[in-house]
């Protein structure tokens, strides 16, 4: 923090920019798992692009699909999405006084703030270079990931089912490796995780599709229980 | 794609609900971004609520994965070319991989799988 007056110098904006750019090209490769698991589940070519350019959260957006594709209800594929998504909320709260929007480039921030993004901001030390790192990130990663959308779902929707390519393994695995960070910071973590899964599992057979993965939030309970118990 | 008998084939009345799907999770998903930047920081700042809100993707994402592995509708289907490709998957997650190899080594070993 000893560079807390003055711009910082354009040796450090072209690193944040660098890293940023490099944080959309490798995001971007999920947007061909989402386009084609998208259109697989039964969406056209044009609204798994809405779905990438206006909901804008990849997690979500995985999930809203994932239901569709179990044959479960709309409630249920909305309400697991919703959820997975109120995380941004709280990145938001915690950008707003990094990034200091009103007016129009307030509501252009709310469509950005996604995982990366805020990952990448929160990790500067200057509110100067956060704000760059935001924006950057922002940019590449929806540069990508729509391009990338509309590659995936238009090719799934030309090349016929996807399982011969293997997708049904890649989304599950694309799941895990949005757990996989999580899962390293804590044990309160791994364990909410293993109930959900457990949940998840023992409801597949006995519930609608995409109940499973509403119920799994009870797992939250099992975590502050044990918080509880221990303090 | 999993469509059952009881559930008939895809009619005018399934499309209409998917773009009710799209346009409802669109405005959802920016309304809870939007709403972080416009409610006062204390209002979700009660350590609990955070931390709730900080696992619940933890909870949601596990059972995304058992899932998206292992469902199809109602019945547990133990696919073994999907499940290695996951496990293969899973490795290079835990192995800390790029993105990238995650998703290719997982297509590609439940692809060849299929193949043999």
């Amino acid at each position: 923090m000893t560079a807390a007056t003055g711009a910082p110098g354009p040796s450090a904006r072209r690193s944040v920019v660098r890293d940023s750019l490099g944080v959309g090209v490798a995001v971007g490769a999920y947007g061909f798992a989402f386009g084609a698991a998208s259109v697989a589940a039964g969406l056209s070519v044009l609204q798994s692009c809405l779905l990438s350019m206006l909901a804008f959260t990849g997690g979500t957006q995985f999930a809203v699909v994932g239901v569709v594709a179990g044959g479960g209800s709309l409630v249920a594929a909305l309400g697991s999405g919703l959820l997975l998504a109120s995380r941004n909320t709280l990145y938001a709260m915690r950008l707003a006084p990094l990034l200091r929007v009103r007016g129009m480039r307030r509501l252009l921030a709310a469509l950005g703030t996604i995982d990366e993004s805020t990952a990448m901001a929160i990790a500067q030390r200057e509110p100067a270079l956060s704000r760059v790192a935001f924006w950057w990130t922002f940019g590449g990663v929806f540069t990508f990931w729509n391009l990338s959308t509309l590659l995936g779902a238009a090719g799934a929707s030309a090349f016929g089912d996807p399982s011969r390519y293997g997708l049904d393994a890649v989304i599950p695995a694309a799941f895990l490796a949005l757990l996989a960070p999580r899962l390293r910071s804590g044990a309160v973590e791994r364990r909410v995780a293993l109930g959900g899964a457990a949940i998840a599992l023992v409801l597949i057979p006995l519930t609608p599709p995409g109940v499973p993965v509403l119920a799994s939030c009870a797992a939250l309970l099992l975590a502050v229980r044990v918080r509880e118990a221990t303090s | 794609m999993c469509g059952t008998a009881s559930r008939g084939p895809r009619a005018g009345g399934d499309v209409l609900n998917l773009w009710v799907l799209v346009v409802a999770t669109v405005v959802g998903c920016y309304v809870l971004k939007l709403a972080g930047y416009l409610v006062p920081a204390r209002v979700l700042d009660h350590p609990r609520t955070r931390r709730a809100i900080e696992l619940l993707p933890v909870a949601l994402l596990a059972a995304l994965v058992v899932v998206e592995a292992l469902a199809s509708g109602r019945h547990l289907d133990w696919n073994a070319a999907r499940l290695a490709g996951l496990a293969v998957g899973a490795i290079a997650v835990w192995r800390r991989a790029p993105f990238l190899v995650v998703v290719i080594s997982a297509a590609v070993t439940a692809a060849v799988l299929r193949q043999v």
